[in-house]
């Protein structure tokens, strides 16, 4: 009985965890909220010395963490666009078409790249991708695709919030994509003899028996991704160019290339120098932010991949 | 094959050409994208492989870093410092992963209070490991007043938590309920035929998913910035600031020195081939279905 209870406790225990995380990050971050309160995560201040916008200043002493949800929301919605067509594609080909000789080692691999810390794709970004992005990209995108003002690239630094999604999408890629191979065999055999029988094509057979069974739990894999994304920091804080601003002239332009922060990678930059309390206070209110805020996704996605795969028996991959 | 079956059955036979073509093209664009996802991926990595065989050295496992200008210098005191951080870690994330995952298969299966830690669990492997990182300084080091090896090895072993946890869970259900009656029916009592029996026949699962879970916390960066803190010097003390692989790799990639670039590539070939060695060996006992006499 006594071992029963201790088992009880250590569960109970992961529990408690979880609520200790999240006390200590609404304790220490109290500074901030009760001196911006919710206008912390949109407010814009006046730069007292010059009459231009600011959002972070330390020395003054006035926080918003407007800019780095925008950059974290619109690194990760690039790290999607990038990651998620090719990581359905490759599920299709993975569980649809691919002999089966392949399909183990070509999974193994996914799943090794999946394992590799974000420490060495920063590097490997910084030193790589960064040059490629400077040299190659941005000017072409600035020079073909500028007059959509998306793609001004007034510093070619090759830092930027497109850098960031692009590391991101190579990051995410194989989550989503062995997830969404773990839904697709989720739907049974059946369904496909049954469409082929009918005369369907391969393409139609994928499309109406698997894709159509299986989009609830693509949605899941693609919002688990998106979790990942949002709280990747050492691969976005390398590569994003970690400045505080948004630019001036952010609401006509939004440039893609332009450098910024997001809400992991100022923490990163910025905890251990914090000068006093309420610059502290405010970064731990980021973090807070993001903990709800990845919670919530989370949650999402498990229920929706749940409910595709609650019915099926389990897979070996 | 299947191609042709469409287009036999057609009855307008430019219906059957737009269909096949359609079958065509989603296939070549599936296989496009297998390709453009598998040919990067494998550029990283043959990249990080060349970069990092040609940088490693015999100082880089004997030497601790060495001033900017200075020649050689290794990172033996990250090496560790990262031994000794996973050592705490694992002390704490695998002995309640493990109790956490009999509780869950054992004694709370299908309770509304099981499902609440198999969601928890969840959660706390979604927690950004930056977040753990600040929440783990919060508690550990303002009130010690001091960077050390114990935070940095409490927010590692908390994050090794979740997936001990589920892999635990997941191979004792994969124990039959046969050799549980067995136990219970020469009068074990029922801690020990969990113990001695139905964790002993689900060990090789269990010790994969720690492995796995180790494998997974051994390159986390962002959780030690501001617990173990990295130091430049040899420590073997955890109450102090402690070097740490990952750590080291990220000072060094971001100076601007050649020959920290190639320490960092260094360090990063030999966390890559740590954590394959993990991830194969998962792979080789999982697929060769150690189980298989038990399922």
């Amino acid at each position: 009985m006594g071992f029963h209870w201790l088992m009880v406790l250590c569960a109970l225990s992961i529990f408690g965890i979880v609520v200790l995380i999240a006390f200590e990050l609404v304790q220490r971050s109290q500074l901030a909220w009760s001196k911006f309160g919710l206008g912390f995560f949109f407010s814009v201040f006046t730069d007292p010395d010059t009459p231009l916008p600011s959002y972070w200043d330390p020395v003054n002493g006035h926080f918003s963490a407007l800019p780095f949800i925008y950059g974290t929301i619109l690194s990760s919605l690039l790290a999607l666009v990038f990651a998620v067509p090719l990581a359905i594609g490759t599920a299709v080909f993975l569980t649809e078409m691919c002999p089966q000789r392949l399909r183990g080692p070509l999974a193994f691999l996914t799943e090794l790249l999946a394992a590799i810390p974000s420490v060495i794709y920063g590097f490997w970004a910084l030193v790589v991708l960064v040059p490629i992005m400077r040299e190659m990209v941005d000017p072409f995108l600035s020079k073909y695709l500028g007059w959509t003002t998306l793609f001004n690239d007034d510093i070619p630094t090759g830092l930027s919030y497109m850098t960031a999604g692009v590391i991101l999408a190579i990051m995410i890629l194989p989550i989503i994509s062995s997830l969404t191979r773990e839904v697709m065999s989720a739907v049974p055999g059946s369904q496909r003899e049954a469409v082929l029988a009918l005369g369907a094509t391969r393409w139609e057979m994928i499309r109406i028996a698997v894709l159509r069974n299986a989009r609830i739990g693509i949605v899941g894999a693609v919002i688990l991704g998106l979790g990942r994304a949002l709280g990747e920091t050492m691969a976005v804080t390398m590569v994003i160019g970690n400045s505080t601003d948004l630019p001036p002239s952010l609401l006509k332009s939004h440039s893609l290339l332009a450098t910024g922060s997001s809400m992991a990678s100022v923490i990163a930059n910025q905890f251990s120098e914090a000068s006093d309390d309420l610059h502290m206070s405010a970064l731990m209110e980021i973090g807070l932010a993001l903990f709800v805020v990845t919670i919530i996704v989370n949650a999402l996605a498990r229920f929706l991949v749940w409910m595709v795969t609650r019915g099926a028996p389990p897979q070996r991959n | 094959m299947k191609r042709e079956i469409g287009l036999r059955t057609g009855q307008n036979s430019l219906r059957s050409k737009y269909r096949a073509l359609t079958d065509g093209v989603a296939s070549g664009l599936a296989i496009l994208s297998t390709a453009l996802v598998i040919v990067p991926l494998i550029a990283i990595f043959i990249y990080l492989i060349i970069k990092g065989a040609s940088s490693l050295s015999i100082n880089f496992f004997t030497q601790i870093p060495k001033p900017v200008g200075e020649e050689g210098g290794g990172m033996a005191n990250a090496i560790v410092g990262s031994a000794i951080l996973l050592g705490i870690g694992s002390l704490i994330g695998i002995p309640m992963g493990i109790a956490g995952g009999i509780f869950l298969a054992e004694f709370g299966r299908g309770s509304k209070l099981a499902n609440a830690i198999r969601f928890t669990a969840d959660v706390l492997n979604g927690v950004p490991s930056i977040v753990m990182g600040i929440a783990i300084y919060s508690l550990i080091v303002v009130p010690t007043h001091h960077f050390s090896g114990y935070s940095g090895g409490v927010a590692l072993g908390i994050m090794m938590i979740p997936t001990v946890c589920r892999t635990t869970e997941e191979m004792l259900l994969m124990v039959p309920h046969a050799v549980r009656e067995a136990a219970l029916a020469l009068g074990v009592p029922n801690w020990r035929s969990v113990l001695s029996i139905t964790l002993k026949t689900a060990s090789p699962g269990v010790i994969t998913g720690c492995m796995l879970a180790f494998a997974r916390v051994a390159g986390e960066t962002a959780p030690l910035i501001f617990t173990a803190f990295g130091n430049s010097t040899w420590t073997v003390n955890p109450n102090e600031a402690m070097a740490a692989l990952p750590l080291q790799i990220y000072v060094y990639a971001l100076s601007p020195y050649d020959e920290w670039h190639k320490l960092a590539w260094a360090g990063s070939l030999v966390l890559i081939v740590l954590i394959v060695a993990a991830v194969s060996l998962v792979r080789y006992v999982t697929s060769r279905g150690v189980l298989k006499g038990a399922s």
